[in-house]
């Protein structure tokens, strides 16, 4: 696998023919045409009657899903041009030339013809297509086509492969060289340019208003992200962001942060505010899953123990106890209850093992949750109102400024939600900061070495049960603070949120996968994989009925595909795939850390 | 090699192991084994499959706790906690390599610097100055026995992309990192070449001139009758003999427990023969090749 990258670093002549006999010239031509032809179509109406969500009728304006297959036109024309060596347009490129292409189109033919069929369902047969549907049903076709006559970007290792073969490896790109250096201002400026590009599709994805136009966005950013890693620019933005570290987090937060600003309906900030709350969480789960390697089941249960602690203490007229504390105190409060509960649990249980600790931890998560539903002076002390919970939490009030009424700043309306969402979004740079510090210490070092070797840790003097401890009481702690603030989002603590598993995230289930689907040991990984998992059934409601089936299935392809997650953790991708000494740093890039 | 025993004689154990048993259930795996190790000193523990060698260093290192016995660092009793015998002082390697094989040779390094370390979590969140300056003090420290072992140039690497030799050579820095007075090497050279192995021989006497002392277990006779000051033979748990390879060399049951003893009235007293023949001849065969050891030093 060496041999590949070098033959491509050393720049090889010998290309793979495309998945089609085409010349490459007229390859890139067709793919050409095909994008600017794709482009036009959706100017044209697509079908007669406004019936069809997204209003895709009229002439000369394109909307809804129309505007996904323009983007992708777009990009296609524009990574082909870059391809073939337009002037000006080389950066786009530094990796994979063909690859990235042949992937817009392939996004660009799927949106395309994800549409028209969904119009043919929906409105029930081909008839209601108008002649611009079909135009555009061609067009993206003969866009594919050119683009699966394309030549690979790498090699193939031999001839005479089969077509599939073939086809993945024309998918396959080269890691970019090493960049030229840019003046820092403009590495800056790319650098915040990304992020706010981030912010927008983020934000176009939360604001869809109807499931069709989610599967496009998602089929459209599931490509177009790949096609853009493919033609190395990821390599290049991580970089440049390993450059400005600082710079790099404060346009993560100011991206984060101008979330509310963006929206004038606060049911899409409620999406927001849930998403951060079950992203903290799943960062807090990635110290202890990620981190120290110690499966949790039951974590849920300190999400819980915050907001039951929060609730009891918030003043509502509900709460068993008639103590009403400040918010800073609660958060206190719930984050020591939380703690104390990790201790409790995590003494006995972490001198088990793996699958002995993960069954330990499903059952005291399941005691949690039956336990205060117990508490409802029938079977046990009268305490958490049983099945019941606790129910009308007051909104908060911090500095005079209550967070129940909407407030106007900067000429924006920020309702209920976006308030939540900017206290939550506090919490979540906390916990980022604590994952990120404990990380890169000794302490974070000696987590990996138990994760990896328990046995040779302890032989490097590691205390492996105090340390183990620690990881599990930190987690413990991070997640009871998310909970305090859950309770006031939310309104209402009851048991039942705290299961180990439901449709609706977060419980211990779906924290978890978010973990694994983003990136054991990363930042970016659980918040991705967490804003995933919640906008996807947030917003295919229409499935509801599947959504455990399906989101099975997409945990096995996952797993089978991409073990090491969306975000890979350096060290993961070097584990799960065998590729001998990639891991060589490239010139001066400061990888001695691993993690995003 | 015989003045450098005199020379030690005189000075202090570092290591002393009293009457060490390891009963699991009805099996005595190490019965009664008394070892001293002395600053300075490099000493061999030698014995067929079975004889309970890593046993009895799990038994020094507080990942088994003996039966019966004691083990005292310099004096002081040891913990039966794996860790706290680490921070007392004795690091050691592993027979099958067990490196923290996803994390890079710097992190590497950087655990067995655990113990010498104290920042805690507090002080990784709030990153205090005295944090800074520990992360530097540990890293430089680590590339220095990433030098010394000559593995500099490769710190980025993830443990497992190294080669077979590179990550023996790992797994001592490794335990060099926690400042050990004794280091014990359990089976270092096991699957190397000559050329590999004549370099960890250098490097274990590099390691002892740091003033380390060093107990090792290893099968390749030539590499420890060549590398040790004193020698101690374990067969079936017990000690057989101990002293320095000439003495070990020529005794009767080392040999006998190496290639087997026929026992008394047994049927083919022509094998029973042909076997002591053997022994006869193996023996000047094996301090023959001792002394073209002593000519490569």
């Amino acid at each position: 696998m060496t041999t590949t990258t070098q033959q491509t670093a050393t720049g090889t002549p010998r290309q793979t023919p495309g998945l089609l006999p085409l010349p490459s010239a007229a390859a890139g031509l067709t793919t050409a045409a095909g994008a600017v032809l794709t482009f036009a179509s959706t100017f044209l109406a697509w079908t007669w009657t406004a019936e069809f969500p997204g209003d895709l009728t009229v002439t000369g304006y394109p909307g809804g899903l129309q505007l996904l297959t323009l983007t992708g036109a777009l990009l296609t024309l524009l990574f082909t041009l870059a391809g073939r060596g337009l002037r000006g347009l080389g950066w786009l490129t530094p990796g994979g030339k063909n690859s990235p292409v042949l992937l817009l189109a392939l996004g660009t033919f799927a949106v395309t013809w994800y549409t028209i069929i969904a119009i043919a369902v929906e409105l029930g047969g081909l008839a209601n297509l108008e002649p611009g549907g079909w135009v555009a049903l061609v067009t993206s076709l003969i866009t594919l086509i050119g683009a699966l006559g394309l030549p690979g970007d790498i090699p193939a290792d031999t001839d005479n492969a089969s077509p599939w073969t073939r086809f993945v490896q024309s998918l396959k790109a080269p890691t970019p060289e090493k960049a030229a250096p840019l003046p820092s201002w403009a590495e800056i400026l790319i650098i915040a340019i990304s992020f706010g590009l981030g912010l927008f599709v983020f934000t176009y994805g939360i604001d869809t208003e109807y499931a069709e136009l989610f599967i496009g966005f998602l089929l459209l950013v599931g490509f177009g992200a790949t096609a853009i890693a493919r033609a190395g620019l990821n390599h290049r933005l991580s970089a440049l962001t390993a450059t400005h570290k600082n710079v790099t987090v404060t346009a993560a937060f100011v991206a984060a942060f101008a979330f509310p600003f963006t929206q004038s309906n606060d049911a899409y900030a409620t999406i927001g505010a849930n998403i951060l709350i079950f992203a903290t969480v799943a960062l807090g789960l990635n110290v202890v899953v990620g981190l120290a390697g110690l499966l949790d089941l039951g974590y849920v249960a300190f999400l819980g123990v915050g907001a039951y602690t929060a609730a009891l203490l918030s003043g509502s007229p509900s709460s068993t106890i008639g103590i009403t504390l400040p918010f800073w105190a609660a958060v206190l409060a719930g984050a020591a209850a939380s703690l104390i509960f990790g201790v409790v649990i995590g003494a006995p249980t972490l001198r088990l093992h793996g699958d002995y600790l993960a069954i330990v931890t499903l059952g005291f998560g399941e005691i949690f949750r039956i336990g205060m539903q117990n508490m409802d002076g029938s079977s046990g002390p009268d305490i958490t109102n049983g099945p019941n919970g606790i129910p009308n939490i007051p909104d908060l009030e911090l500095f005079g400024f209550n967070l129940g009424e909407p407030h106007t700043v900067l000429g924006v309306e920020l309702g209920r939600f976006s308030n939540y969402y900017l206290l939550m979004l506090l919490f979540t740079i906390i916990v980022v900061t604590v994952f990120r510090r404990s990380d890169q210490s000794r302490i974070g070092r000696a987590w990996v070495a138990i994760r990896e070797d328990e046995t040779a840790a302890r032989a490097m003097g590691i205390n492996a049960f105090r340390l183990k401890l620690l990881a599990f009481a930190l987690g413990a702690t991070l997640a009871g603070m998310a909970g305090t603030v859950q309770a006031h989002v939310t309104f209402t603590v009851t048991p039942a949120q705290y299961k180990f598993v439901e449709a609706v995230p977060p419980n211990s289930a779906f924290l978890l996968a978010a973990v694994i689907l983003g990136g054991m040991g990363t930042v970016s990984g659980p918040l991705i994989g967490a804003a995933l998992l919640y906008l996807i059934p947030a917003k295919l409601q229409f499935m509801s009925d599947y959504q455990l089936l399906l989101f099975g299935i997409a945990l096995i392809l996952l797993m089978r595909f991409r073990p090491e997650g969306l975000i890979a953790d350096r060290r993961k991708q070097l584990e799960f795939h065998e590729t001998g000494q990639l891991d060589t740093p490239k010139g001066d890039i400061g990888l001695s850390k691993a993690g995003a | 090699m015989n003045t450098m025993t005199n020379n030690t004689a005189t000075t202090t154990p570092v290591l002393h192991a009293a009457g060490v048993t390891m009963r699991f259930g009805g099996l005595t795996a190490v019965r009664n084994v008394e070892l001293t190790v002395n600053s300075g000193e490099i000493v061999g523990l030698i014995g067929p499959n079975g004889a309970g060698k890593t046993t009895f260093f799990n038994c020094l290192t507080g990942l088994y706790i003996p039966t019966e016995g004691t083990v005292s660092y310099k004096g002081a009793v040891l913990p039966h906690k794996s860790h706290l015998v680490t921070q007392a002082g004795i690091a050691r390697t592993f027979q099958n390599i067990r490196l923290f094989a996803n994390m890079t040779v710097l992190e590497n390094v950087l655990v067995g610097r655990h113990t010498r370390t104290k920042e805690g979590l507090w002080s990784a969140l709030l990153r205090s100055p005295g944090f800074k300056k520990a992360e530097r003090e540990s890293e430089e420290r680590a590339m220095e026995l990433l030098e010394f072992t000559g593995l500099a140039a490769k710190r980025d690497h993830l443990a497992r992309n190294l080669p077979y030799g590179e990550q023996r050579k790992l797994e001592i820095a490794r335990a060099l990192a926690s400042e050990p007075g004794l280091l014990l090497l359990d089976e270092p050279t096991a699957g190397m070449n000559p050329q590999e192995t004549r370099t960890t021989q250098d490097l274990v006497f590099a390691i002892r001139d740091q003033g380390i002392a060093v107990l090792v277990i290893e099968h390749d006779m030539r590499f420890i009758f060549n590398l040790c000051d004193r020698v101690a033979v374990l067969v079936q748990g017990e000690k057989l003999v101990e002293g320095t390879s000439e003495v070990v060399q020529g005794d009767e049951r080392v040999v006998a427990a190496y290639l087997g003893t026929p026992y008394e009235g047994a049927p083919g007293a022509d094998e029973v023969a042909e076997v002591e023949d053997a022994e006869a001849h193996s023996t000047p065969g094996t301090s023959g090749s001792s002394g073209t050891e002593g000519e490569n030093q």
